[in-house]
């Protein structure tokens, strides 16, 4: 807890440190990089798509991928198994208690770039950033379709993604407005 | 004189404050005199011991003991002293680690004992290679090691850090026979050395359009959570140290985002890039995780808030209390606004309420350690704290909580994350046997 006196001891001893130095000066330490340096570890996918990576994939091409390396934890066709559900086959999906079993993709989920997001980063759970953006986007095309979100024809890219309506997108308050 | 004055002081102040035995607080902290004198028939008043055994030296007190270990770790003998695990086999899938609270004291919690969550594992990371990179809406991305990071102005301070999902099993509605390691123990606190936020943005600049910054984890699930600039430019900090060493490895070494206050998984631990943003991410622990599920069927976002809460440590569930007589009721007290007012405790589950002492100091975002004395009668009695913090926010009741958060059917497994940002009373029922057992009061 700073005292007034400990604040304004404070205050004059940041003056005396910045009086050898320009105004507001600090150590610059750190060293420059460019945004095509960091590139390798910029993953970060905004709801409008921005960040999302070229290439593509269809709800078939995504089946198979699914089947070898997410099925053994998510069960067959997404139904659940030790790790969550991925698909929802409710036939009235609306949010019934408080539990977090609602939070289904289809039922709960606002955003749609949200699964190509998760999965990049950290699936599958034990060879993470194994799989291509490729191999995302046809992963996220199968969900959304067994989901009855998209067709079961349709690609999902940079451009589609982004575009698909979550159902539950307009259904969230913010807590705390005036943190923001 | 001396004897005089303490039992006229001591029995003014040993009158009951609130029903079911506790008493004025003014007769803990400092006036310990005037407490043992009155704890009646023990201290100084049985000059007459007849037939005690006469005192011997045990076998520590005869010989040499053992070499001095280079980090030393608590006595053999505090083998139970230990977080409980969620995932001891490291299947795959997260891992908790709870506190402890009925086993430790004070405010401050014991590095080894820190709560964690780790999502893919806890990396080993060599601090040499580790780096941070702050880029997207600034005027200059930079990159900083650990070493430069180091030679940067530090401040330390004190944090709890709490999980969004702490508390979680009191959405069952009916109280679940856990104690309060199990209910409670997803919240610690340390004290954090390192470096601003503000003052590394500062050097990065910042362009006026960012609202949000992404932080984001060199762990395998790179763990991400965007965060508003409005925190970045208050109390965010890259936390170096805990406690005076270098981060636990679970608790994100070499460095991690510390936003006091504000739910756990937001503290992105084992740090390596902030973004600035012109909105947030909507990464899967804001969109789906920690958006809590309200009656209604809507869903809070960005709760980001850990709200003013209290428990009782001692006496809890699991414990048994040895016969009537004096006990001393602590508990710990804490909110992400600020600190801690006051803290009431009852003894009559909420029929009456005394004002309980805190220890000083009273520190911002921090724990805050609380007693009260308390004389059991030997019959039933559920104890409970009630927190308010500075800025006028009190801990709701279980009644008002339920009735704008909701409660589950039925039980939830005690491991399972239910829904999040619990924070009502907490009362623990004393049976006439002392046994004390988690209760809905």
């Amino acid at each position: 807890m700073f005292t007034p006196k400990r604040a304004a001891f404070a205050a004059s001893l940041l003056l005396a440190m910045m009086a050898g130095a320009s105004l507001a000066e600090t150590p610059n330490f750190g060293k420059p990089i460019d945004e095509a340096a960091i590139a390798n570890w910029d993953i970060s996918i905004l709801p409008d798509g921005t960040g999302l990576p070229k290439g593509g994939g269809t709800p078939a091409q995504g089946a198979p991928i699914y089947a070898e390396k997410c099925s053994a934890c998510h069960g067959d066709n997404g139904k659940g198994a030790q790790a969550a559900a991925l698909v929802d086959n409710r036939p009235n999906i609306e949010i019934a208690g408080i539990s977090a079993s609602q939070k289904t993709i289809k039922g709960f989920w606002p955003y749609s770039t949200t699964i190509f997001d998760f999965i990049r980063r950290a699936m599958p759970f034990q060879a993470p950033h194994s799989l291509t953006d490729d191999e995302v986007y046809a992963l996220t095309a199968y969900i959304l379709a067994e989901n009855k979100l998209i067709g079961a024809n349709d690609v999902m890219d940079a451009q589609s993604l982004p575009k698909v309506k979550m159902p539950n997108r307009d259904n969230f308050i913010i807590r705390f407005p005036d943190r923001i | 004189m001396a004897n005089s004055r303490n039992r006229n002081t001591g029995g003014q102040s040993l009158e009951p404050v609130a029903g079911n035995g506790l008493i004025d607080r003014r007769a803990l902290l400092g006036r310990g005199m005037m407490l043992a004198g009155a704890m009646g028939g023990g201290i100084g008043t049985s000059s007459a011991a007849a037939g005690a055994e006469p005192l011997a030296d045990d076998p520590w007190s005869l010989e040499i003991g053992e070499p001095t270990p280079l980090y030393q770790v608590p006595s053999k003998f505090e083998a139970k002293v230990v977080r409980t695990l969620s995932n001891p086999n490291h299947e795959p899938r997260n891992s908790h680690s709870r506190t402890p609270h009925h086993l430790l004291e004070g405010t401050t919690t014991p590095n080894g004992l820190h709560f964690t969550i780790n999502h893919g594992g806890v990396p080993t990371i060599d601090p040499d290679k580790h780096r941070l990179v702050i880029h997207g809406l600034v005027k200059r991305p930079l990159e900083f090691t650990l070493e430069t990071l180091s030679r940067y102005p530090m401040i330390s301070r004190m944090a709890f850090v709490e999980c969004g999902g702490n508390s979680a099993p009191m959405f069952s509605p009916e109280p679940m026979q856990e104690n309060v390691q199990a209910i409670h123990g997803l919240a610690s606190c340390a004290e954090w050395t390192g470096v601003k936020l503000s003052t590394l943005l500062e050097e990065t600049g910042i362009d006026p359009r960012a609202k949000w910054f992404i932080a984001e984890g060199a762990d395998s699930p790179r763990l991400s959570r965007s965060v508003p600039m409005k925190k970045a430019l208050d109390d965010a900090m890259i936390a170096l140290y805990q406690n005076g060493e270098r981060l636990m490895p679970g608790n994100g070494y070499p460095m991690r985002l510390l936003l006091p206050g504000y739910e756990g998984n937001m503290n992105v631990k084992f740090l390596r890039r902030i973004k600035l943003v012109e909105q947030p991410a909507m990464s899967m622990y804001e969109a789906r995780t920690y958006s809590p599920i309200l009656p209604n069927g809507k869903a809070y976002r960005f709760y980001f808030l850990q709200e003013v809460k209290s428990f009782i440590t001692s006496p809890s569930h699991g414990l048994t209390l040895k016969g009537p007589g004096l006990y001393e009721i602590s508990g710990i007290a804490y909110s992400g606004t600020g600190p801690i007012e006051k803290v009431m405790v009852s003894a009559d589950g909420g029929q009456s309420w005394a004002q309980a002492a805190l220890q000083e100091p009273v520190l911002s975002k921090a724990f805050t350690r609380f007693r009260m004395p308390w004389r059991w009668s030997g019959g039933p009695a559920t104890l409970q704290s009630r927190a308010w913090d500075e800025s006028g926010n009190v801990q709701p009741t279980r009644a008002e909580f339920v009735a704008a958060r909701g409660e589950l059917p039925k039980p939830a497994p005690v491991l399972a994350f239910p829904n999040q940002h619990y924070n009502s009373i907490t009362s623990w029922g004393v049976g006439s046997n002392g046994e004390v057992k988690h209760v809905y009061a």
